[in-house]
């Protein structure tokens, strides 16, 4: 009886050994490959990467739409889960702290013009500074590099002093003009470096048909700069908006404050209420994240180019 | 040419030579003191930027100057290779733009959100990082990392790699682009194994490029101000410190302009230094 069974065994094992090897043969003949282990594993850390960088987002977008009670001791407790966006109302209305809607609006007034006047100064001086011939030429390059890594720290001071006598505190004027200052080196070398790209044959054309040096950069150059603007527009706008510093020390008034100000004042209490900050900092964040996603070639084109370059 | 002059010598020009003039006045009466308030930051006032006994007994605050280093010897080398490898890594992965992106956002959003982004992360009771510590058995170590002196810095500093990779990654991303596909090619018929061709072609062809990421990540790195605001103010008792907070504590907090200014010449100072790093590798090159 006992080896009646083992032998059946034998041939059960032997028949699905060879149903296997069948298998295994028919595969070899497919032309699909087996992923390898090394790729499985490469998809495995990308997505685990994925994860780390979107559970803090994830964590915010999910407070923001819960009452703070639900939240308090994780947002990753779901029972029990009230939809609710009394915590965006309250942040825009200042049901708290400062309305929101109003430190938006402010940032706008600031970023809109702080962002257009200096790409439009940068510009003409980029022209000038890669087409007309001078021997101060390096030394200025050398100065423009060096200028770019000035700190807002070491300007402060004065400017303070300087807005204050002048009544510019509180003032957006002061402001938009120190962030168009501010943008001027980069912008230029940035610009600087694309007009240098650019076929000098075409401007000559246009000089010998007697177009004068304004109407050239005006109706030749500028439009073929057209992808550059767009790349200083966006990196502009998000680096203005963005900003923190030079806002937190010349607008003191609180109606006049931007919106990265409001942040800590949602901060700023005793008893953190997570979800209201969750929501005012999704209303911060969501103008340069849509600048960003509508823009993004010409966005991380502009971050980049400079930097590969070198 | 005309506006931008005006503009960098109103807004740029003039506050430089102020701020290193005033660096030089006394606090109040505006008498000339020579280098006394950069002594005075650097060793003599509460929480100066050097404090030599404490870091000889290995306790924070050790002082912003000293923070501002420690920041470079961590998140340097970190986010130089992470944003090296994700790039690499996420280059042949199907839906690597995604993770790309999500990884970039860090760095799209304000410092400020990004400071609240990590700092609700550590929250001892809502935080992720403490209720993962809890569910593995180490309960006891969970606490708000931001808010002890032997943890505060380290936790911004994570805080900012998780923001700042994002960066280094896109920058490794386009050098990788300028690589010709040739070489990787060359390379796969002779078959050399993936590790080696990272080591041989990879790496040395982003030589140009990883100096501009390291140049890059010290200036961003010495300036560091808004997420140290939002997530610990420095503190507590000055743990987190850095070198832009000082000064603005100093010249805006303790309305001392002599001695905010002092602090303001010498991150200048450090950042003319990774400049003239950067200048001078790129004219040998």
């Amino acid at each position: 009886m006992k080896a009646a069974i083992s032998s059946l065994l034998e041939q059960a094992k032997k028949r699905v050994f060879d149903f296997f090897n069948k298998i295994k043969s028919f595969r070899i003949k497919l032309p699909s490959k087996k992923p390898k282990l090394s790729t499985v594993i490469v998809h495995l850390v990308a997505w685990l990467i994925a994860l780390i960088w979107l559970i803090p987002f994830l964590g915010v977008a999910i407070a923001s739409v819960r009452p703070f009670s639900e939240v308090q001791f994780g947002w990753w407790n779901i029972h029990p889960f009230t939809l609710t966006f009394k915590n965006f109302v309250d942040t825009w209305t200042g049901a708290t702290t400062l309305p929101l809607s109003r430190a938006m609006l402010n940032s706008l007034i600031v970023t809109i013009p702080a962002t257009f006047i200096p790409i439009s100064i940068s510009a003409l001086a980029a022209y000038s500074f890669a087409r007309f011939r001078s021997r101060t030429k390096d030394t200025l390059f050398l100065f423009l590099v060096l200028l770019q890594t000035i700190p807002q720290q070491m300007v402060i001071v004065p400017i303070f002093v300087l807005f204050r006598n002048l009544n510019l505190l509180n003032n957006y004027i002061g402001l938009i003009l120190l962030h168009s200052a501010f943008a001027l080196p980069w912008q230029i070398l940035f610009l600087r470096n694309f007009f240098s790209a650019l076929p000098i044959e075409i401007e000559e054309a246009a000089l010998v048909d007697g177009a004068s040096h304004f109407k050239i950069f005006w109706r030749v150059v500028l439009p073929l700069t057209l992808p550059a603007l767009a790349s200083l527009i966006s990196l502009q706008f998000v680096f203005v908006w963005n900003d923190f510093f030079f806002a937190l020390v010349t607008i003191l008034n609180p109606t006049a404050k931007l919106a990265p100000q409001i942040i800590p004042l949602l901060i700023g209490r005793l008893n953190l209420n997570y979800s209201l900050l969750a929501a005012g900092s999704i209303l911060v964040m969501i103008i340069p994240v849509a600048i960003y996603v509508a823009l993004q070639r010409y966005y991380v084109r502009g971050l980049t180019a400079g930097a590969v370059k070198g | 040419m005309i506006p931008a002059f005006l503009l960098l010598i109103i807004f740029v020009f003039y506050p430089i030579v102020d701020t290193v003039y005033v660096s030089f006045l006394s606090k109040g009466t505006g008498n000339f003191v020579g280098l006394a308030n950069y002594n005075y930051v650097l060793f003599e006032k509460v929480n100066p930027l050097i404090n030599i006994p404490n870091i000889l007994q290995g306790l924070f605050p050790m002082g912003a100057l000293i923070h501002n280093l420690i920041w470079i010897l961590i998140h340097l080398p970190l986010t130089v290779m992470l944003g090296l490898a994700f790039a690499v890594l996420l280059r042949d992965v199907k839906g690597g733009t995604i993770v790309k992106a999500i990884v970039f956002l860090g760095i799209v959003v304000p410092l400020v959100v990004g400071g609240v982004l990590f700092r609700y992360v550590y929250d001892s009771d809502a935080g992720v990082v403490n209720a993962a510590l809890r569910i593995v058995g180490l309960g006891a170590y969970a606490r708000d990392f931001t808010q002890f002196r032997e943890t505060a810095l380290f936790s911004v500093i994570l805080g900012s790699i998780w923001i700042w990779t994002g960066f280094a990654m896109i920058v490794y991303s386009a050098g990788l682009e300028g690589i010709p596909k040739e070489m990787y090619e060359a390379a796969e018929i002779d078959g050399t194994s993936r590790w080696k061709t990272f080591w041989r072609i990879t790496v040395p062809m982003l030589r140009a490029t990883t100096l501009v990421v390291i140049t890059l990540t010290l200036l961003w790195e010495l300036k560091i101000f808004d997420i140290v605001y939002v997530v610990t103010q420095g503190g507590p008792g000055g743990a987190s410190s850095v070198l832009a907070f000082e000064m603005y504590n100093q010249a805006f907090y303790a309305n001392d302009y002599g001695a905010g200014s002092a602090i303001a010449v010498i991150l200048t100072l450090m950042t003319f230094g990774v400049a003239a790093y950067l200048v001078s590798r790129m004219s040998r090159t």
